[in-house]
Formats: C-alpha cells, structure tokens, sequence
C-alpha cells in the first residue's frame, strides 16, 4: 500500500509541475542572462541554480515536465486508441485479420523498441509531433497483442455467449459485453507503457534526435549537460532526478493498478 | 520436439524476410529516399545523378526485390561515408558488443538471482524491503541518466575510472554497470515472485517435511522449478542488451554496434543504418527462438501448445 501511495503522490507531484510550471516557475524557461551562468544551486533567485546561458534551472526543469508529460498523455493516447482498435478487431473476427496483425506484431516485436523508435524518429525528423508519431509507430504493438489476447479470452465466457444466444449482433456484442471487459487492460497496459515512452523520449533527444534545444525537453538539457559536467554537475543532476522521478511514480502506481485489476497480466 | 523446431524455424525465417521488408519500407517509404540520404546542403544537380547510380529511379518493386536479393546474401551496399561495405562496417563492431552485452549480463545474473533468492526466502524481513526498494528505483533510473551521475562520481572526481573509450578492464566497468542495473532490476523481481511461486508448491513441502536442509530445499527443488521464467527473460534480455545499447554505448563512447548505429543516423549514412538494423533484428529473433527452443526443452507442456 505504501507504494501505491507513493506512486499516487509522486505522478500527483509531477503532474502539479507540469500544469502549473508558468507559475510555479518564476522565469521564463527560454530567457537568458549571460551574467548570470552556471551559478550552482542555492543562488538567491535560482534555486536550482543556471546553466551555461544564465536560464533557469528549475524554470527549465519544471517545463521539462510539461512537455514530458504531454508527449507522454499523447502516445499513450494514440497507441492505446490505434492498438486497442486493431487488437479488438483482430481479436474479435479472427482469421485473417487475427494472422496479419499477429505477424505484424512478431515483425515489430524483433526490432528491440529504442531502436525502431529512434530510426522512425531519425526518417520521419525532428520536433514534438514527429517524436509522438515515432514512439506511436513504435509502440502500439503491445496493446494490440494485449488486447487481442484478452478479447479471445473474453469471447469465451458464458456471459458473451449467453448475449449470443439471446440474438444480440455484432457490434453491440463487441461494445457493449467484450470491450468493457478488455477496458481494464488497456488502461493497466498504459500506466506500464507511460514511463517506458516518457523515458524513451529523453534517451532519444539525448542522442540529438527528438526534441530540439533551446525547448526545455529533460532529454535534450542531459545531453547539454555533457558539456559542462566538470565544472556544474547540476545540470546533469536535476532533470536526471527529475526523470527517475516521473517513472518510478508512474511505474509504481501501474504496478498497483495491475495487482488491483489484473494480476495475471504480462506487459 | 522436431516438429516444433521446423515449425519455430519456419516462422523465425518469415520474421527475417518481413524484417527485412519492414527496413526497407521504412526507409523508402517515408518521402524521397535520395534527400535522406544525402547531406542538408546538395545541389540538384548532384541528386539526380545519384538517384540515377542507386538505381532509385526503377519500379519499387524492382528496387525491393533487388534490396532484399542483396540483403539475403549479406550485401547492404556501400557506407556514404566510408565508403566500405556496410556490413563488414557492422560486423567490426560486433566484438565490442558482444564483450560489453556479455558482462553486463554476467553481473545482472551474478547480482539479480542471488538477491531475488534471498529476498523471496526471507519474504518481509528488512532484507526483502530494501531490496524491493532497489529494484524499484533500478527500475525506475534512466540508464543514460545513471551514466552521466557514474561518469560524474568515478571519473571526474575521483578520477578512479576513465570517461568512456574501450581499452583496459576498468573501460567495461560502468558501461556493464550501467546496462546490467536496469536488467538486474527486472531480474532480480522476477527471481522473487517466481521463487515465492515455487516455494508454495507440494514438493517443497515434501522435501521440509522429509527433513532435507534448508540450503538442498533451496538450491535444488526449490531453484530448478523456477529457472524457466528465469531463463526466458534473461535470454529475452540477451537479445535487448545486444541490440539495445545504443544510448549506453553513445555516452561511454563504446565502439560498439549501437554508437555505430546512432552516429550512421546522425550522419544519415542509411546503407549502414539499414545493415545495422537489420542485423540487430536477426540476432533479437534468433535469441527469441533460442529462448523458445530453451523453453520446450526445459517444459515439454511448451512443445505441444
């Protein structure tokens, strides 16, 4: 229970500072002061202290957290909507469709995912939009081998024959009795798959792909960072922390999620 | 068991030939493939004649079928900017993975089994809980970020190891670390739930209550009934440590396959991204039968299904 709660907590923390980061800031995430650069944390006005330009840290690292969570929200929304509705159909009419998706998903699945998602993301370029449509391209997968795998589950129970039976069609069997019961998964599979795009965006603007700088991405500032790591560790420090943060509070409230809903499922 | 071999065969092979369709597809299918791979700043005049050379003015089926004809033989073309072949380029840089994978996966099996062992046999006590917190937070810690925090500590300050490079052993020691904490993390949790599973079965009961020691109850009954999910995520992980450190290697400078891949992205030199990708996916497949095959040998229920 203490994880969950620490789960709940920290995704709450990040969420506030991701929401509220205009506020909460107290600098403008982009505003340079040559005069005042690489001042270490504790700097009166600067909390977190600067960096090389004399921005903000905490500024940057606040804002980092709106855009990480955005780009977060926005992939998983997009993999769960194009996964789920293909595994649903897939699942649901079987035959070809269950074969071509299946080996679809044994294709996607032999690329290991920062891999696929950073050469997606190195063709299609640069920016917000094209980082969410790579990890999308990238990432669907699962959901739909989860939720393929759940609806032939489903399909079985005496519950959905029994609507069958009564001579309920198709598509009100489909939405109506098999896709509530396959909601659960989907939202378990999102909460696992959350921190693992959140993170694979920062690894892939570390490596100078993704989001660019000077956009307060927690990815892009580490890469900077390598820089100046002998003489301000904070740089490297914070939007590091940052990161670990989002993902273990993410992960750790998945994880409840999952034991709450359901236990035996594999991601 | 033969029949599920051709059969995991067979499929394996399809995976390749889709694998390699899907390379492919990416690269051609995404606008002009000449701008990708081409620096920013050519002249139009220059385009057209390398179109021309690369055969990009054919039919694409033509330029499929000659792709993959190619690919199957081990011919990726030439890298743009070395000007070699481009699998000989990826295969170079094999040995390097391979000694940084190997190492990593030596520590997260050194490391991960005995702690989740541990910690399942002495399930709730102080132990359990600090190690469930450190698989949590190994979970949780951005490889790369943990990179950059040991290069922080051991090399800039206390100047014990160097920043990156490959050479020395003391060159292995936080690119392996690095690799092995997140795996180790997923192991090491894996170990305990399927040690707890085990230890609640009949057989363990009969060995207690047969008065065997406890180190035999463990070490034997106990331990062998749980390396099946044991052994299919670390040989899954085998296969992500191969083709999957790309990030750790870039931040170690590690000659190594994955830097070799990133940097052919940066310079967009797509014979050898094509070359690279395509070989990480083989391996990754060929792992994943591996473990298949290790699977239904070590549980014959697997065979049948």
């Amino acid at each position: 229970m203490i994880k969950a709660w620490l789960g709940l907590g920290l995704t709450l923390v990040v969420v506030v500072a991701a929401v509220g980061a205009p506020w909460l800031a107290g600098h403008d995430p982009l505003q340079a002061d040559f005069a005042a650069g690489l001042k270490p944390p504790g700097t009166p006005g600067h909390p977190l202290g600067t960096d090389q330009l004399g921005r903000d840290l905490l500024a940057r690292v606040l804002h980092g957290a709106r855009l990480a969570l955005f780009i977060g929200v926005c992939t998983v929304l997009v993999t769960a909507l194009v996964g789920g509705v293909l595994g649903l159909l897939a699942g649901f009419v079987e035959r070809w469709p269950s074969a071509v998706l299946m080996r679809l998903a044994d294709v996607q699945l032999s690329f290991p995912f920062i891999l696929l998602a950073l050469t997606i993301n190195a063709i299609v370029g640069l920016g917000l939009r094209n980082i969410i449509l790579s990890l999308s391209a990238a990432g669907w997968v699962v959901y739909a081998r989860v939720v393929r795998g759940e609806v032939l589950s489903v399909k079985q129970r005496e519950y959905v024959h029994a609507a069958a039976a009564l001579g309920v069609g198709r598509t009100r069997l489909l939405f109506r009795h098999v896709l509530p019961n396959v909601a659960p998964s989907i939202v378990v599979v999102a909460s696992l798959q959350f921190s693992q795009f959140v993170v694979a965006e920062a690894a892939i603007s570390f490596l100078g792909f993704g989001v660019q700088p000077p956009t307060p991405a927690w990815g892009s500032m580490l890469s900077e960072s390598r820089d100046f790591l002998y003489v301000a560790w904070w740089l490297a420090a914070f939007p590091g922390i940052a990161l670990a943060l989002t993902a273990l509070g993410v992960n750790l409230l998945g994880d409840w999620l999952r034991d709450t809903f359901d236990p035996k499922l594999r991601v | 068991m033969r029949r599920y071999l051709v059969a995991r065969l067979a499929q394996t092979v399809l995976v390749v030939l889709l694998s390699l369709t899907a390379v492919f597809g990416m690269v051609r299918l995404t606008g002009d493939p000449v701008l990708l791979f081409m620096p920013m700043d050519i002249q139009a005049k220059d385009v057209d004649e390398f179109r021309e050379r690369l055969g990009f003015n054919d039919p694409l089926a033509v330029q499929y079928a000659r792709f993959l004809g190619a690919a199957v033989r081990g011919d990726f073309g030439e890298s743009l900017r070395y000007r070699r072949d481009a699998l000989g380029l990826v295969l170079e840089r094999l040995p390097a993975t391979l000694l940084l994978a190997g190492a990593a996966l030596a520590l997260t099996l050194l490391v991960a089994v005995p702690l989740g062992v541990l910690a399942a046999v002495r399930r709730d006590t102080a132990f359990d809980h600090v190690s469930t917190v450190i698989t949590v937070l190994g979970q949780a810690t951005p490889g790369f970020w943990l990179g950059l925090m040991l290069i922080y500590l051991f090399a800039v300050q206390l100047r014990w190891l160097p920043t990156g490079g490959m050479g020395t052993a003391a060159h292995v020691v936080m690119p392996a670390v690095v690799l092995a904490a997140f795996y180790s993390a997923r192991v090491a949790r894996l170990t305990r739930s399927a040690v707890l599973d085990t230890l609640g079965e009949d057989y363990v009961l009969t060995a207690r209550a047969k008065g065997l020691a406890e180190t035999r109850v463990i070490g034997k009954h106990t331990l062998r009934n749980s390396a099946i999910p044991i052994v299919t995520l670390a040989g899954l992980e085998a296969g992500q440590l191969l083709g999957g450190a790309v990030v750790t290697e870039t931040i170690f400078a590690w000659p190594g396959l994955g830097r070799l891949t990133v940097q052919a992205l940066l310079n967009r030199d797509f014979p050898v991204v094509m070359a690279a990708v395509s070989f990480t996916s083989i391996v990754y497949t060929l792992m994943n039968l591996l473990v298949d095959v290790a699977y239904g040998w070590l549980d014959p229920r697997v065979r049948r299904g």
